[in-house]
């Protein structure tokens, strides 16, 4: 059997909840101990190494506040490559995947917003400025609230499904317009200086701590996705069983 | 306010709501694997479970 072919039947044999969920059994107390690992190293490396020359001490907010805030893109990122997989491939648990990835997300941009405001106040002397980076972040924090509002006020969790799928995908349009706010217009914020096309322009002393954070705080997510898409496969198959006693309570009377 | 008030503040609350988000993560998980064995103790089970038990 060539490769793709097997690829594609272990992607569809996750379509099955009762395999994903033993899957997620085995896998995820080594993804959380992997994280914690990860958060010890990063942690150890994030206040051993130097202050900044100009930044000073304030320069270790970094460690959090930018993981935090790439975490918070790929989060949404997770989201709509699910809503691709409830809108063009119906697999079912793409919308599962999305409902889950809402919340952490949110948590995410909170982070990044609350430790930018923390970092901006000592740095540019205020906490906050309506310019295009915060701005734009602050809009994908109301997008995931706005997400997760919808989930839960649709009963029908298919239409939920469609709905918050399409909604994701407009939504998508202002990951980009976050990433390249610095450069499409004034901010009081700073350009790139990681994710750049011509290399990173940090020095490595902040580099590697800051790496190992993002990893760090990815395998987080990713635990954490898995763990919530459990908890909403047991929510779902609640409500399903809650359905079958009623309507076996109403064909009994 | 020192620079030292400023990132132990940021950190503080970087733990706090990642802290928030596991807790809500397992208490979730507690109360519907709580919810799902009283419904299976009350005799309401999944076809496939029911299937399996039969086989």
């Amino acid at each position: 059997m060539s490769e793709p072919s097997l690829a594609i039947r272990k992607f569809s044999d996750l379509a099955n909840p009762t395999r994903f969920l033993a899957l997620v059994s085995t896998v995820w107390p080594w993804l959380a101990g992997l994280t914690l690992c990860l958060f010890a190293i990063g942690l150890y490396l994030s206040f051993t190494g130097l202050g900044d020359y100009q930044q000073g001490e304030t320069v270790r907010i970094m460690y959090v506040h930018v993981p935090a805030a790439w975490l918070s893109m790929m989060c949404y990122t997770v989201m709509a490559l699910s809503a691709l997989g409830t809108l063009v491939w119906r697999h079912p648990l793409a919308d599962v995947s999305a409902k889950a990835a809402a919340p952490i997300g949110a948590c995410f941009t909170l982070v990044a917003l609350i430790t930018g405001s923390l970092w901006g106040k000592p740095m540019w002397g205020t906490w906050w400025v309506w310019d295009a980076r915060l701005t734009s972040v602050f809009v994908l924090f109301l997008m995931y609230l706005g997400l997760i509002a919808l989930n839960r006020a649709m009963d029908d969790p298919t239409r939920a499904a469609k709905v918050s799928a399409v909604l994701i995908l407009v939504g998508f349009v202002n990951i980009p317009i976050i990433k390249f706010s610095v450069e499409w217009w004034n901010t009081l914020h700073q350009p790139a200086s990681v994710i750049r096309m011509d290399g990173p322009t940090i020095d490595p002393a902040f580099l590697w701590p800051l790496l190992v954070m993002a990893i760090a705080f990815t395998m987080l997510f990713f635990t954490l996705h898995i763990l919530a898409m459990r908890n909403e496969i047991l929510r779902r198959r609640i409500a399903v069983l809650r359905r079958h006693a009623a309507r076996s309570a109403g064909d009994a009377a | 306010m020192s620079h030292a008030f400023y990132v132990t503040a940021s950190y503080v609350a970087a733990f706090a709501v990642t802290f928030g988000l596991v807790l809500w993560v397992w208490l979730d998980h507690r109360g519907r694997h709580r919810e799902l064995q009283r419904l299976e103790a009350a005799g309401i089970r999944r076809r496939s479970a029911r299937s399996e038990d039969a086989r």
